[in-house]
């Protein structure tokens, strides 16, 4: 799995680190970390329904940042839990822009074991970075 | 564990982290608490009040209540008092769940009279106050109506018959705060919001059947002035907040702030989370409308659970909710940002005073309460884990000190992670049900991470409020059924 959950960081949130070797496969497994904290099993989620999501920002952290509120605005007000299946990134007079599409489908509590509700994505520790590897996020969720 | 090297102990229950502690402190941090307590705390909360004590504007103390913990930007249990004028106003001061809070509700009715009722009550609250990830309520309004509602508060839930006139004097600032903006909201935080009126959330969010045994009313007078009469007496108690409607005000000027915070104003913060704007900027001026937005929504989302338990409670007891003596006793708000009247160096002082995770706390004789609470002084309703019990309490002059301040609730000591792990959602289902205590959550795998061994003791959270001299308590409860969210 691209991303796990951390021990004893910010005691009653949830905190994770999530990686892949390209920037576009860590935003993937840190929108999955964001979803999977809400829901036990990600592969309970139904590929059922497309929302198309396009974020901008002049920082790369920041791009990461809105992205992963798009999970939490789509669940509240869609009441969909959603998935990350591609990501393009491009940048553009210092502006970087992320396209993602997602699939899911509406919260069924018979089938989705759910965990705990995401409030927001926090900036405390927030952190993005290139490693040799790749790249990885640290990401502190408010819940 | 110990002490923080370099605290200095003022009395057995306060403790304080001189400047010199981290460069850029502008005022001493202290924490309140027992020995015990304090050295239980995890590093976190040293950390950010210290953080804290580094903002601009920051007036006497970076406060942390004794059932501080770490959190983000602020501990939670975190209270900071900001200057009018020289002072910044922080989501991360706030929180993202703005307003979030518990109200505390009497019956007429001794636990003999609803044990066999129990299990009927609970399941029926849990589908008439939906709980869980994401969650609609039953109050269907448009988009204009929800902008419209947010400036009101709970005003809006008596004029639509959702409550009783006198819910609203036993509301924090009559369930509304002033000056309150909907043109300083986004549409997406409407979009995000508008249909979760009347449901609970999750984590530690939950609707609880309690009662009071003889034994824990600590002041018989106070307790009976605030309505706690009877042998054995049940009482509700709830814990929600502003929902996706907040969370995404908060996510949406902490955005802001970041963009002006150093270009435009030129302050640097020591953790992201704490982004602010001087209060007095526009972008200040904007946050803290569109934030009583929030306070509103929350208040009014509180108000309408209350309207949905009067009538399970009816219909569960064949008796009309007066009948059964469903007042309550109060509401009180968490995470807010208040613009207050203190006295500093002796003089009275417009402050911005920050509480996250921490309740307001007025003393006897306060203007700003009720004719009801003059003399007992502000219910305090403090919340314990699901297993151990919650308190009333009341605030006292004494409180002063803290801004009026007090404790929230217990207090993690564990993380989520780190309960799920050790605690089997199943397993503690069935030993609460041994116990006494009838749950239904929306999730067995977020029961475990609210176990109670999760938290700090509650007895000891609530008995360093009254050693440290800033609330006093009057009763403890005890749970017999919960909605967990």
């Amino acid at each position: 799995m691209p991303f796990v959950y951390k021990d004893d960081v910010a005691l009653a949130d949830v905190a994770f680190q999530a990686w892949g070797e390209t920037l576009e496969e860590m935003f993937i497994s840190a929108a999955d970390a964001v979803t999977g904290a809400m829901v036990a099993d990600l592969e309970t989620i139904r590929a059922a329904q497309i929302r198309e999501m396009e974020v901008s920002s002049s920082e790369l952290d920041m791009l990461l940042f809105n992205l992963l509120q798009e999970i939490l605005f789509f669940k509240d007000a869609e009441q969909i839990l959603l998935r990350i299946g591609a990501v393009t990134i491009t940048s553009a007079g210092g502006e970087y822009t992320a396209r993602a599409t997602a699939r899911g489908e509406p919260i069924d509590p018979g089938r989705h074991e759910t965990i705990v509700d995401v409030k927001a994505v926090t900036l405390h520790l927030f952190s993005v970075e290139q490693t040799p590897r790749g790249w990885r996020a640290f990401v502190v969720l408010d819940v | 564990m110990s002490i923080l090297p370099g605290a200095k102990k003022i009395t057995d229950s306060i403790w304080e982290i001189p400047t010199s502690y981290k460069e850029g402190m502008r005022v001493p941090a202290r924490i309140y608490g027992s020995e015990k307590l304090i050295s239980e705390m995890d590093r976190g909360v040293f950390d950010q009040v210290t953080n804290v004590a580094t903002l601009p504007g920051i007036r006497k103390y970076a406060l942390c209540m004794p059932d501080g913990h770490w959190g983000y930007g602020f501990p939670i249990g975190g209270v900071a008092a900001m200057d009018e004028r020289a002072g910044v106003i922080s989501p991360g001061g706030i929180g993202f769940d703005v307003n979030c809070g518990m109200r505390l509700v009497l019956t007429n009715l001794s636990y003999e009279q609803i044990r066999e009722h129990v299990k009927n009550l609970i399941d029926r609250l849990s589908q008439r106050v939906p709980a869980g990830v994401g969650g609609s309520g039953f109050v269907k309004l448009s988009r204009d109506e929800f902008r419209s509602m947010v400036q009101k508060g709970a005003q809006w839930c008596i004029e639509n018959g959702y409550g009783w006139q006198e819910d609203l004097e036993r509301t924090e600032d009559w369930g509304r705060a002033e000056g309150a903006d909907a043109a300083k909201i986004s549409e997406k935080a409407v979009e995000r919001g508008y249909r979760q009126i009347g449901t609970l959330g999750s984590g530690n969010h939950y609707l609880e059947i309690q009662w009071a045994r003889p034994e824990n009313i600590f002041d018989p007078l106070l307790a009976k002035a605030l309505g706690l009469t009877l042998k054995d007496q049940v009482v509700i108690m709830f814990h929600c907040g502003s929902r996706g409607f907040g969370h995404q005000v908060a996510t949406d000027y902490l955005q802001k702030f970041l963009k002006v915070m150093e270009p435009k104003y030129g302050i640097r913060v020591l953790d992201r989370e704490l982004a602010c704007a001087p209060f007095l900027s526009p972008e200040g001026q904007d946050y803290f409308a569109a934030m009583k937005c929030a306070i509103n929504m929350s208040f009014v989302n509180r108000q309408v659970i209350l309207h949905r338990v009067r009538e399970v409670f009816s219909e569960v007891l064949g008796k009309d909710p007066l009948d059964l003596g469903m007042h309550q006793v109060y509401d009180v708000a968490h995470n807010t940002a208040r613009l207050e009247t203190h006295l500093i160096e002796g003089k009275p002082t417009r402050l911005l005073v920050h509480r996250k995770g921490a309740t307001k706390a007025l003393g006897p004789g306060s203007r700003e309460l009720p004719e009801l609470y003059r003399k007992t002084g502000q219910p305090v309703i403090i919340g314990g884990s699901m297993e151990t019990g919650s308190y009333l309490l009341v605030g006292v002059g004494g409180a002063e000190q803290t801004f009026f301040s007090t404790a929230h609730g217990s207090g993690r000591t564990m993380s989520r992670q780190k309960a799920k792990k050790m605690f089997q959602g199943k397993t503690l289902l069935k030993d609460m049900a041994q116990r006494g205590i009838y749950v239904r959550t929306a999730s067995l795998a977020g029961l475990a991470e609210e176990a109670g061994r999760a938290y700090k003791n509650i007895d000891e959270v609530a008995l360093a409020t009254e050693a440290g001299g800033i609330s006093k308590r009057v009763a403890r409860f005890v749970p017999v059924g919960n909605v967990k969210g």
